[in-house]
């Protein structure tokens, strides 16, 4: 299975994980800042920053996308309930 | 008990239908709720709380700063009145929107529907929800500020600060430049009522005041710290909370306060280097109790790892979360007593919301008499509190062999290893994390 390494900045730490996974399944478990709220890419409340490999997450949704507006997000910001990592990428709390 | 009449003290500050001046053109319109016990299902009040809402009048106009839960709307709005007129209402500022701070928003809006809605980057999609706005109707009139951004009263300007999840994803505080007070939301609140509601009048609050931190603001430490490196360097006369005493006598002390608060004192004494596992147990007969030596033991070979023991019969819950909270790992053992692990580990279990157990390393073990469900349902919860459970947990039946000690002894180490495997820069593979 392809593999692809996330690295959460905010903690240092770096997981190896298989392509598909997402972001939320490694950031609980690996500790990093991102607070979750509905983990269904509703609320917003788990917005990240991807400071490297943003082509290497799946595209965002519909709405994805409606909500990331209403959230003032920046260029570069994701859900990370939504976001399934493709390739290697680097990611930080927004 | 009968709870306690809304019977004005002696030296009230608080008047039915009066605002208070706090600074000048700064007013106090909050609401007193001093009948209430329980807020929010999961704290006590004594002595009930306050809804503290401000308003701040500058030469080109007025701002309402926070509004207060719905029953308590006559009162807000008896304050605004003794004070100013509606349409002089250009600004409302919403630095949290949870009900007990907007349950007067839409009556407010509908008597002051010239003013506009200032709320912080992350509120809108919690505006909508909470006004739910009609297609057909008007679009709702807000504008979303960050950190440094102003509003102008004219010869007054409001400057926001954006300090998410203190304790929602939306809050924010708001400072008022020329006069130095901080409108900090629930930040510094507690819950505590007393009508003469300034900090250097009214009762000991001091009480209250930990306490809110510890069930309020205590998940969320690191965010605490982001946002007191935005608020120290202000000069501060007042802070303003929308609970609770408003603090203008010596202010700087809370945040103190909240700093000590949230820096662990554990990593003052074991280092930062040094890891933290701890173990706690219970044990009908002893076995697991020995179980839970052994692992001890064999997680104690780990350099650079501290093992603490504790035996859960012999102390009360906080003092235990105190330990988690600071540890990077907890393993836990039960017995199997009725197809079920023991009252105690679960009393423990269902204490850590207060915590931020993210990352954490988690792990289960047991001796059992005849199911033996206790462990896996402990891994369960851990899981359920997303800990990570990278070793899979460890039962015994009835009373240890030498040869069982020995597999604890190994599990001991297994956890140790797992500790260690988190260290910072090296590469950890998916399935390590349990």
């Amino acid at each position: 299975m392809a593999k692809a390494k996330i690295t959460f900045t905010d903690i240092d730490q770096t997981v190896n994980v298989p392509a598909g996974t997402r972001v939320i399944e490694v950031s609980e478990k690996i500790g990093a800042g991102l607070i979750y709220g509905c983990r269904e890419g509703d609320c917003g409340t788990c917005m990240m920053h991807v400071e490297e490999g943003w082509n290497n997450l799946t595209e965002p949704s519909v709405l994805e996308e409606k909500v990331l507006r209403e959230n003032m997000a920046s260029r570069h910001d994701r859900l990370a309930c939504q976001a399934q990592i493709l390739g290697d990428c680097r990611v930080k709390p927004a | 008990m009968m709870p306690l009449r809304a019977e004005p003290a002696a030296r009230a500050i608080a008047k039915p239908g009066e605002a208070v001046e706090i600074a000048p053109g700064v007013h106090w319109i909050g609401a007193l709720d001093p009948t209430l016990r329980t807020f929010d299902i999961i704290l006590r009040t004594a002595n009930g709380t306050t809804y503290n809402a401000y308003m701040v009048r500058g030469t080109d106009g007025v701002a309402v700063i926070d509004t207060v839960k719905a029953e308590f709307a006559d009162d807000f709005f008896a304050r605004i009145e003794s004070v100013a007129r509606y349409d002089e209402i250009r600004i409302i500022v919403l630095n949290h929107l949870e009900p007990d701070h907007t349950g007067a928003l839409p009556e407010l809006m509908r008597r002051a529907p010239q003013a506009k809605l200032y709320i912080s980057t992350r509120a809108t999609a919690m505006l909508k929800a909470l006004l739910k706005p009609k297609e057909d109707k008007a679009p709702l009139a807000f504008e979303t500020v960050g950190t440094g951004d102003e509003v102008s009263l004219g010869d007054r300007t409001l400057r926001f600060l954006h300090t998410p999840f203190l304790h929602w994803p939306d809050t924010q505080c708001t400072y008022l430049v020329e006069e130095g007070v901080l409108f900090s939301g629930d930040v510094f609140g507690c819950h505590y009522c007393d009508t003469r509601l300034l900090n250097d009048r009214c009762g000991d609050f001091r009480f209250a005041f930990d306490y809110y931190y510890a069930h309020i603001m205590r998940p969320f430490k690191t965010h605490v710290m982001d946002a007191l490196k935005l608020i120290e360097p202000l000069p501060l006369k007042i802070i303003a909370p929308t609970h609770g005493p408003i603090l203008r006598d010596r202010p700087r002390r809370y945040i103190t306060r909240y700093r000590e608060l949230s820096t662990s004192s554990f990593t003052d004494q074991i280092g930062n280097e040094e890891r933290s596992l701890i173990i706690f147990y219970m044990s009908a007969y002893g076995s697991t109790a020995r179980m839970a030596e052994a692992i001890c033991a064999g997680a104690e070979e780990q350099s650079g790892l501290r093992v603490s023991l504790y035996d859960l019969e012999g102390g009360e819950t906080q003092p235990f979360v105190d330990l988690i909270e600071s540890a990077d790992a907890l393993a836990l053992g039960s017995p199997t007593i009725n197809g079920d692990a023991v009252k105690p580990v679960w009393d423990l279990l269902s204490s850590l919301a207060v915590i931020d157990l993210k990352g954490k390393l988690g792990a289960s073990f047991g001796s059992y008499g005849w199911t033996g469900e206790a462990v896996r349902m402990i891994e369960d919860r851990m899981r359920g509190l997303k800990m990570r459970v990278p070793v899979a947990g460890l039962r015994v039946k009835l009373i240890p062999t030498d040869e069982e000690l020995e597999e604890c002894r190994a599990f001991g180490r297994a956890i140790a290893g797992a500790i260690s495997s988190g260290e910072k820069g090296r590469v950890i593979d998916f399935a390590e994390l349990g």
